[in-house]
């Protein structure tokens, strides 16, 4: 198949190789945008190397990544940011040392050069920015508060805020509700529904609950590659998906 | 509310520039005489050095044990043109051959090397004592970050580099002056700068520029670029996720520290009179960083003091138990890093400050910083 243009992402013959174990083997998938797409799979199927390839934390063998038809492979970490691809980390990694306005600002789309971060003014639009973003994820009364204290729950919050400041076309999240008490599973699902709306997304994620809440489109993944495409009502009647969860 | 917490001096800094002034520009010159003025100069331009390393190492993490190679490079710079200056033909004319600095003459060497001749020069040589280390720096910087090379690496590489600086300084004696260095250095522009009303004019002139120094330091630290090399320390990737390129800051900062360090050195070489190789190699190094640690590696004022006081001990020390000083200068670095890793800076604001803030609360009670996080709110809203 072809890259369409209307696609947002397209991934075709990813592959990466650590001493010969291919990790992700000739993927292929297609993200269309404001779509939401799940990506699930056992232990070791490669799901949280396929967002360190998009996001060019980790080179790839072969394949390409098209983003808006530009060439991610061949493009830096902070280049692939400005072209609008946001990236959550699986555990929360968030500046310890810094307040919660603080995180916030760092991650604000100026000032990004070494003269432009030394000239950056902290004007009333960021500060504005800031402010919105921090009450959209829950945190508008801690933005004095040193980051290390916050709570398992509110640092993942605050790196999904950190993300959406940025405004990404694509935005990546690993395992969003991992580690989370169920009252913050909860507000997080629903902060998730609202900030997935205008933009294509794509989640790693176990709670099938909270999969069948948001997912547009789910891929299952199995030892580096696609198993299973579809709906969730689809992949989860497909046999091969059963046979890969229950075993044998 | 947030606005104010961005003001260029806190408080605390204000305090503390104010205090350090005082005490660099009234106590000192007043409490001492010209010799040991003259001493507490040169203990300054290790400070110089330590405002560098509270940059790289204290905020942006990255620890380099080869600051001597840039204090040297300004010292060297520097001692060049004071150097040829005091190689005039009737000053050496016992020479075999006049005009020429006297270690050239005891090499066989016959005339100014090319690289020297633009030392002639006094506006040359006060761009060199800056460009030249941090070029050398900048080279190193793009090497190093470029091919992301971090941490404990970094730290040798940059030993390594001191090491090889002093093999090469002692290995061409004929045009560096080998292991005694540049020495008998005595005008500047026809002042000569060994006389006692020299030596406290340089001491002002070095005081003024660690304050101009200090003062460019803390403009860094205060503008986003203080907490993105903070923010580097904590987690670099999700800085370089974030849009930056994380090599250039570093490399920034490092020249920035290398810069530092050279004016340090320059001054040296002034206010001392000479520059050799050991203030280049690992020792220095290392020595420049204990005294950074004990001040309080993440604290600019922190790190003069610093300076001051390791330097004011190694003068005591050494003079009273010779065999002993290098053992207790270890033992002081490793008292740092287990009971106060952040230094005196951190002695004085775990435990000082406080008592200073609670007696402006008493007597000015009405006057509470709105900014300031209360628990007592929090948690009331927390429970809502």
């Amino acid at each position: 198949m072809d890259a369409r243009p209307d696609f947002l992402l397209t991934v075709e013959n990813l592959t990466v190789s650590f001493d010969g174990f291919k990790a992700v083997d000739s993927l292929s998938f297609y993200v269309e945008p404001n779509e939401c797409r799940v990506i699930i799979g056992p232990n070791g199927a490669g799901k949280t190397t396929v967002l360190d390839l998009i996001c060019g934390r980790t080179k790839a063998t072969g394949g390409k990544v098209e983003f808006k038809n530009q060439e991610l492979l061949k493009m830096r970490e902070d280049q692939i940011v400005h072209a609008g691809v946001g990236r959550k980390f699986q555990t929360p990694t968030v500046y310890e040392d810094l307040t919660v306005f603080e995180n916030l600002e760092i991650s604000y789309p100026k000032g990004h050069g070494v003269f432009g971060a030394l000239m950056f003014r902290r004007d009333d639009e960021v500060i504005s920015r800031i402010d919105e973003i921090a009450e959209t994820v829950f945190l508008e009364d801690l933005l004095d508060e040193q980051a290390a204290f916050l709570s398992h729950g509110q640092k993942q919050w605050l790196e999904i805020g950190m993300l959406l400041i940025q405004d990404p076309e694509l935005l990546m999240l690993d395992e969003p509700v991992a580690g989370m008490s169920v009252a913050e599973r909860k507000q997080t699902a629903e902060l998730l529904n609202r900030v997935i709306k205008d933009r294509s997304v794509i989640v790693i994620e176990h709670d099938m609950k909270f999969v069948e809440d948001i997912a547009t489109r789910v891929t299952v993944l199995h030892q580096g590659k696609v198993l299973s495409e579809g709906s969730m009502a689809h992949v989860q009647a497909d046999p091969k998906v059963i046979e890969v969860y229950l075993g044998h | 509310m947030l606005l104010s917490k961005n003001r260029f001096f806190s408080t605390t800094d204000l305090i503390g520039f104010g205090l350090l002034a005082l005490l660099i520009f009234v106590v000192l010159p007043i409490g001492l005489d010209t010799f040991r003025l003259n001493l507490f100069g040169k203990y300054l331009t290790y400070a110089f050095v330590a405002i560098g390393l509270v940059l790289c190492w204290g905020a942006g993490g990255i620890l380099s044990l080869g600051q001597g190679v840039f204090f040297g490079l300004g010292g060297y710079c520097m001692a060049m043109f004071l150097k040829l200056e005091a190689s005039s033909p009737e000053a050496t004319k016992i020479q075999s051959t006049p005009g020429i600095p006297d270690f050239m003459d005891w090499n066989q060497i016959t005339e100014i090397p090319i690289w020297w001749q633009p030392f002639h020069s006094l506006t040359f040589s006060l761009i060199a004592v800056i460009l030249v280390p941090v070029i050398f720096a900048f080279i190193i910087g793009v090497a190093m970050f470029r091919r992301r090379v971090g941490g404990v690496y970094f730290a040798i590489i940059t030993q390594a580099i001191a090491a090889i600086l002093t093999i090469l300084i002692i290995g061409q004696q004929g045009y560096t002056g080998g292991v005694n260095g540049i020495t008998d250095l005595r005008t500047l522009k026809g002042w000569d700068i060994r006389t006692d009303d020299a030596k406290v004019l340089l001491y002002f002139v070095n005081g003024g520029l660690l304050f101009a120094c200090l003062f460019l330091a803390q403009l860094i630290r205060r503008s986003k670029l203080g907490r993105i090399l903070i923010a580097m320390r904590n987690q670099e990737d999700r800085v370089r996720f974030s849009g930056y390129d994380v090599a250039n800051f570093k490399i920034f900062v490092f020249c920035a520290g290398a810069a530092f360090a050279a004016i340090g050195g320059a001054m040296f070489t002034l206010q001392v009179g000479f520059m050799s190789p050991s203030f280049v190699g690992i020792v220095p190094s290392i020595e420049m960083v204990i005294l950074c640690a004990v001040g309080g590696r993440l604290s600019i004022i922190g790190a003069v003091y610093g300076a001051l006081l390791v330097n004011l001990a190694k003068t005591t020390f050494s003079e009273l138990f010779p065999e002993l000083w290098l053992l207790g200068l270890g033992g002081l670095f490793i008292a740092v890093v287990l009971i106060f890793p952040n230094g005196l800076a951190g002695l004085y604001s775990d435990y000082i400050e406080p008592r200073i803030t609670a007696i402006f609360k008493r007597k000015f009670p009405e006057s509470k910083d709105p900014g300031k996080f209360d628990p007592a709110k929090t948690a009331a809203e927390a429970a809502e």
